[in-house]
């Protein structure tokens, strides 16, 4: 092991900011992050012990302790529980006689849930060793146990296990005619740089991230970099490093479409990174990939290494002396590495921690640097309008929502999968497209979206009405609410980072909070609490990830507030503390579940 | 001409680059904190320093303060918010404070009485935490560790170490050392070091000094936690 870490990191030249692609490799090799080689790698990155430990326990992919040769996991987003993963679960629990969440004592395979994987239009879905499976049911279910069984290599697993479709269902103005490669950049010359800015913030492109954000604005702040550096004379100016970064961690559950750009026009994204960074100055670009894409990451390699044989990257681009080249870094499972901040310190190798802001990463981004990071799809519109010009995306859309948004859609419909939209299209105009009928209401936007009822159809994709990064799951009339909220308050507080109090304390207070109502231990006040604690997390967390997380609980019980009482019970006064619940230790030390072995709470359960 | 900033009206001098924390200190402003400290970088993670400026919710450890900034700080609205988010802290970990040595002298105990804390109001996590007393002159009880951060700064900034650092995700937290062992004693901590004495709870705590001062007779027995903070960090200043 010790040989194969030193030169691990001698391949990435002992580069701290490597961290996490060390810590993939390590893992990916023996399973888990053995102490000895935390202890080792802090030695040759030149770091403490500390951050490599971390970085370990903050990541979801990555082990202290040993899991399966075969690392099973399976996606734990509403959409999968909806395409019955509950029971496939189970099922798979029972064939590889394994419980969720453990090592086989052969320690040939381990199972667990993991966060939404971006695949909830062919779900339900998981991953082994990292890649992607899709469209899992019994029948696959027992392929794969088989597979396990026999110890075959993965490279030697049938491949239709690993397919992922696209299913590009509507394409519109981007989708459907994407630019020739180069013809962006050639546009972008030819018109000039500041000429080219000038048309991305006429276009009135905004972030696609969900935030929405006026790019054009974005990059011009990054152009011109941090107060003290406009002092300098403009040589010196240019010569700051900047970077361009490309947020591809796309980790709301029920968003996909980043897969699909990623897919099927990675050369129009890296194009969009590379007419931004010629516009502000940088020569390094990142493509921050969720760890859940890994299966895109040879393909995504391949089409760099074109780009560079084309001449539209590397050195002096197009003969037009412009340096500058994408470094793809895959992520570990976090999905609050989403955030832009947090997701800037992952690309230093540290924990996806937000930053306090001021200052933004515009001034002081990666390594402290001027630094520009959008979207996907953002990329992908700003190499379109570097051909195209302002006029042309600005026509289509509301006066404060230009162009079009890219939707992954999910849930309960006949044709799920990727559709794209002038923005100011009805939510009714799209229920239609992709065959959702007795619809129930539309999570718009993702758990940290808004939940919109069947009386609101006639509302509007629009950041003046519903906002959203892409995620739109349809729930049908046979689906229970408090099924999705339940879910979605479990996820944001696995997913909190922690930094915070009312993020890393609250979220896991509305967990519980919620449960006790959920689960029928209710009483009088605990709407009202639940209600008094979705402010407090909303109100006082340090980023989006708390200010979002009672959105699930927020807007259902605006919306279904009968729905919550009905849940509680008829008494004065039910303790937060489970009698009964606490004995469960007891009982399975005792071996025993009998009904004498259970204690009822209140007088009015001994009736 | 100085630029100032106006805190629940009150006009206040400010220098460029200074915190509304920092300006609110210098003028004689008690606003509520556990995470800072004058000596150390701001953090900005345990947020009672919350305050209103024109409206929106800031950190006034970390926010710069600006010509004309109206800000909001000692209000009955954001007291109880800060009262709640102490209890979220008293809660996620283990708080006994009548057999904690730190009882009178601790920072977490002096802000709950300062903002009316009477009771825990949200369920008691009973997270299973452990002891370090390895060590030959410093302990840790991460019972009471609320990731303040103050002992990682204090650590890297004044010792010269990095003897501290926080690990793991969301509520599953917690303070870890830099040694092969993980274990206190396999560090370069020194129970002189800054770090050793910064903690405002009861986490880190220095051997065989326990109960020098009886209880009834310490600091905050006698003293609201605003007048105590405002006197050591102007001394800071000094």
């Amino acid at each position: 092991m010790q040989v194969f870490i030193e030169n691990l990191a001698a391949s990435h030249n002992y580069q701290s900011t490597r961290l996490l692609q060390i810590l993939r490799a390590i893992q990916a090799r023996y399973h888990y992050i053995p102490e000895a080689a935390i202890n080792q790698l802090a030695g040759l990155l030149g770091i403490p012990g500390t951050q490599v430990t971390g970085v370990v326990e903050f990541y979801s992919f990555f082990h202290s302790t040993p899991r399966g040769q075969y690392e099973l996991l399976i996606s734990d987003s509403i959409t999968d529980a909806m395409l019955g993963k509950h029971s496939l679960m189970q099922h798979l629990s029972e064939k590889l006689q394994l419980a969720v969440g453990a090592v086989r004592s052969d320690g040939l395979v381990s199972l667990d849930n993991t966060s939404c994987t971006g695949l909830c239009d062919q779900g339900p879905a998981g991953l082994v060793n990292g890649y992607a499976l899709t469209h899992l049911d019994r029948a696959r279910i027992d392929l794969i146990a088989e597979l396990i069984n026999q110890q075959k290599p993965l490279a030697e697993w049938p491949g239709e296990l690993f397919e992922v479709d696209d299913n590009l269902v509507k394409p519109g103005l981007l989708l459907a005619r994407p630019i020739a490669q180069g013809e962006a950049l050639r546009a972008t010359f030819n018109r000039g740089l500041q000429e080219t800015l000038a048309e991305i913030n006429q276009s009135g492109l905004r972030g696609r991230g969900g935030a929405g954000y006026t790019t054009g604005w974005k990059w011009h702040l990054c152009y011109e970099g941090p107060e003290e550096d406009a002092f300098c004379d403009v040589d010196a100016q240019k010569q700051a490093q900047r970077y361009v970064i490309c947020n591809a961690d796309e980790g709301e559950p029920g968003t996909f479409k980043d897969r699909v750009l990623l897919n099927s026009y990675a050369h129009q994204v890296f194009e969009g990174m590379t007419v931004c960074a010629a516009i502000i100055g940088a020569s390094q670009g990142f493509l921050y990939l969720r760890g859940e894409y890994l299966f895109l990451y040879d393909k995504l390699q391949t089409v760099l290494a074109e780009r560079r044989q084309a001449g539209l990257l590397g050195d002096n681009i197009l003969r037009q002396g412009l340096d500058f080249d994408i470094e793809i870094c895959l992520g570990a499972g976090a999905y609050i590495c989403g955030e832009e901040s947090a997701l800037i310190e992952s690309l230093e190798g540290k924990m996806g921690i937000p930053r306090n802001r001021p200052p933004y990463p515009v001034t002081q981004g990666y390594l402290g640097k001027p630094t520009v990071v959008n979207n996907v799809e953002t990329f992908l519109a700003a190499a379109a309008i570097a051909v195209k010009g302002a006029s042309w995306f600005a026509a289509i859309g509301t006066e404060k929502s230009k162009g079009t948004k890219v939707l992954s859609i999910s849930g309960d419909c006949s044709r799920p999968g990727i559709y794209e939209y002038p923005f100011g299209t009805t939510i009714q105009t799209i229920l239609d497209d992709c065959g959702a009928t007795d619809v129930l209401g539309v999570q718009i936007g993702g758990p940290s979206g808004t939940f919109i009822s069947n009386q609101e159809l006639q509302r509007k994709l629009a950041f003046e009405d519903l906002a959203t990064g892409g995620s739109f799951i349809i729930f049908n009339n046979s689906r229970n609410i408090l099924d999705s909220v339940h879910n979605f308050t479990h996820f944001f507080a696995h997913e909190s980072c922690g930094f915070c109090t009312p993020c890393r304390v609250g979220t896991s207070l509305l967990k519980k909070q919620l449960d006790k109502i959920v689960e029928g231990h209710g009483s009088a006040g605990d709407v009202v609490a639940l209600e008094e604690l979705c402010r407090l997390v909303k109100n006082h967390s340090h980023c989006g990830l708390g200010q979002t997380a009672a959105n699930p609980i927020l807007s259902t019980l605006e919306r279904y507030p009968e729905l919550y009482q009905s849940r509680l019970k008829k008494i004065s006064y039910e303790p937060g503390f489970d009698l009964d619940g606490a004995l469960d230790i007891a009982r399975r030390m005792a071996q025993r579940n009998d009904a004498a072995a259970h204690l009822t709470q209140t007088e009015a359960e001994h009736d | 001409m100085t630029k100032t900033i106006t805190i629940d009206g009150k006009t206040i001098p400010f220098e460029d680059g200074q915190t509304i924390m920092q300006a609110a200190t210098a003028a004689d402003v008690y606003i509520p904190h556990l995470c800072h400290h004058a000596e150390f970088t701001p953090h900005g993670s345990c947020k009672l320093c919350t305050v209103k400026v024109n409206g929106r919710v800031c950190s006034a450890c970390t926010f710069p303060a600006s010509e004309g900034q109206d800000v909001l700080n000692n209000t009955k609205e954001l007291n109880d918010d800060r009262q709640k988010i102490t209890q979220m802290l008293f809660v996620e970990g283990n708080h006994f404070c009548p057999s904690c040595e730190k009882t009178g002298n601790c920072q977490l105990q002096a802000v709950a009485y300062h903002l009316n804390m009477l009771d825990n109001h949200f369920p008691l996590f009973y997270p299973h935490r452990e002891m370090d007393a390895s060590h030959p002159d410093v302990m840790i009880d991460h019972n009471r560790c609320i990731f303040c951060t103050l002992c990682v700064r204090a650590s890297r900034e004044h010792d010269g170490k990095d003897v501290f650092a926080i690990s793991g995700r969301g509520i599953n937290k917690h303070l870890i050392v830099n040694s092969e062992s993980g274990l206190l004693k396999d560090t370069d901590l020194d129970m002189n070091d800054k770090a050793a004495h910064i903690c405002p709870t009861g986490a880190i705590l220095i051997k065989r000094t326990g109960y020098q001062v009886p209880i009834g007779q310490r600091i905050y027995d006698h003293h609201e936690i605003d007048e105590v903070s405002l006197a050591m960090e102007h001394h800071h200043g000094e």
